[in-house]
């Protein structure tokens, strides 16, 4: 970005928003928005309290859990929809619908199948991550070029080999570009499953916060967890970046 | 006809003396296409031998189905006498787009064929560093195929190819995305290379040109469906300056010839 012929840095108009958020808050017009500052104030402070330590525990366990499971099952999910058309022609339909739909309102049902516990978190990172996993996985394994295939086939590799040596690495960028995707939408599981649950971790947080009114670490928590969300998006991103160089121009 | 040997009718065709790969009745019918007709051919140990034709006679079916990755819906191939439905070690293939794997190096790539077959690593990089060299790309061992150009990703294809010491090389139109001037410098290497390693290659092309510049045999194939048309022994003498064969007079005449042969199918 460029202004009046400077160049400034992408993190500048972050500032002007902090900026803005400030000025509003400080005008005390709506008490739902404390000055920007109050909010730092609170986030350090929180971060010193054992609820939002036990808590980020709680939630990152969840999620880490979540996750794998979306990983482990939608990685060979994906490769085996883009290789067995039965399995396309069966599943695609029921990923294609859950990858769209709204998801939240399952959510209660979860809650009946698992209980008010942990696994109920789990299982909403899983339902909410693992579908864009497929799918990705899915769309590289379906843009592999042939030639590759009957390259590995031509000097005699075994089944196992053109999985683990062409299959999985040729569909390798797509993968975990389905695999950040999903990582975004599982920070939304666990928001979600944890506000609907609201007795475990971040929910529980989220809950109190809001019905006492406690407007500063309402915020501070709403911040900590969008940060927690956009850096694991960009040390994926990073991963991409690496894996993008490899694959270069991909003939 | 002159210097050149020239057998005209359809199959079958006399025998050669010793023939590493034989074709028997093969045909091959894609929906309601017919791809191939009653396909019998013998190809000499040792020759090139080219697969000439338009487009859409088949000629790349024919030489998967030799290579075991396509299969024929009748008829039957032979190498050493012995027959094959499925790919095996006595036959490489060189592919039309390279078909190399983007994330690995030169390296790993032409010993890829060696780590199919559980040669362990030290072996398997001092044959590919070896072959590497043969084609003209020592010191890009540790290089990316996107680092390549189009000429040089070939290079290692055909390194791939050599390095599992098959009897049979078999090529995919290898020079068709390769630029004009990598395209004649790759011709003269082959012929080349043919005179060093005693191979048997079975080259696809569409350029009567390339067929009539390295082929020791050029079968011609007819489209729709694709059968042999012709079969012609161009005596070129490639002994000396591969530069010179392109003024030679049996040369010209040959192109010639296969082109008048040619002429009808083209609209």
């Amino acid at each position: 970005m460029t202004l009046f012929g400077y160049r400034v840095p992408m993190m500048a108009s972050l500032l002007v928003w902090c900026v803005v958020w400030e000025v509003v808050g400080r005008l005390d017009l709506v008490f739902l928005l404390p000055p920007f500052s109050d909010v730092l104030v609170a986030a350090v402070s929180l971060v010193q309290t054992p609820s939002w330590q036990s808590a980020t525990v709680t939630t990152l366990r969840a999620f880490a859990t979540g996750m794998a499971l979306s990983i482990v099952i939608g990685v060979p999910l994906g490769i085996l929809m883009g290789r067995v058309k039965i399995a396309d022609d069966l599943l695609g339909m029921w990923v294609n619908i859950f990858s769209s739909a709204p998801l939240s309102a399952i959510v209660p049902v979860l809650m009946i199948l698992f209980g008010f516990g942990e696994k109920t978190i789990v299982a909403a990172v899983f339902l909410f991550a693992i579908w864009i996993i497929v799918l990705d996985t899915r769309a590289g394994v379906r843009h592999i070029s042939p030639s590759l295939i009957e390259m590995a086939r031509s000097y005699g590799a075994s089944r196992p080999a053109l999985y683990s040596k062409i299959i999985l690495w040729a569909a390798l960028p797509e993968i975990l570009a389905g695999i950040r995707l999903g990582l975004i939408r599982g920070v939304k599981g666990v928001v979600i499953g944890q506000l609907l649950v609201a007795i475990v971790g971040y929910g529980a947080l989220f809950e109190t916060f809001s019905r006492n009114f406690r407007m500063a670490e309402f915020w501070a928590l709403t911040i900590i967890l969008f940060a927690f969300a956009l850096l694991i998006a960009e040390l994926i991103e990073r991963a991409e970046a690496k894996v993008e160089y490899y694959a270069g121009a991909r003939q | 006809m002159g210097a050149t040997a020239l057998r005209n009718g359809p199959s079958p065709v006399p025998a050669p003396i010793d023939s590493i790969v034989e074709v028997r009745g093969i045909s091959k019918t894609y929906g309601n296409v017919e791809a191939l007709r009653g396909i019998d051919l013998d190809f000499p140990r040792g020759k090139l031998t080219s697969l000439l034709g338009p487009s859409g006679c088949g000629k790349t079916t024919l030489l998967k189905i030799i290579a075991g990755l396509i299969r024929a819906d009748g008829g039957t191939v032979a190498i050493n006498g012995k027959h094959v439905t499925a790919p095996g070690p006595e036959r490489a293939f060189v592919f039309q787009d390279f078909a190399l794997m983007p994330w690995a190096t030169v390296m790993r790539n032409v010993a890829f064929g060696l780590e199919l077959r559980g040669t362990n690593k030290a072996e398997r990089e001092e044959i590919a560093r070896r072959y590497i060299a043969e084609v003209g790309l020592a010191g890009f061992e540790d290089k990316y195929p996107h680092q390549l150009s189009g000429g040089m990703r070939q290079r290692v294809g055909l390194a791939r190819a050599l390095s599992v010491d098959a009897d049979v090389l078999l090529l995919d139109e290898p020079f068709s995305a390769v630029d004009e001037q990598n395209r004649r410098k790759f011709q003269e290497d082959l012929i080349r290379l043919r005179t060093n390693q005693n191979k048997t290659f079975i080259f696809v092309t569409h350029s009567i040109e390339e067929a009539v510049y390295i082929s020791d045999r050029i079968v011609l194939l007819s489209p729709r469906p694709g059968r042999v048309s012709q079969i012609i022994e161009p005596e070129i003498d490639r002994s000396g300056d591969p530069e010179r064969i392109h003024r030679d007079r049996h040369y010209l005449d040959t192109v010639e010839e296969i082109w008048q042969g040619l002429k009808q199918y083209v609209e």
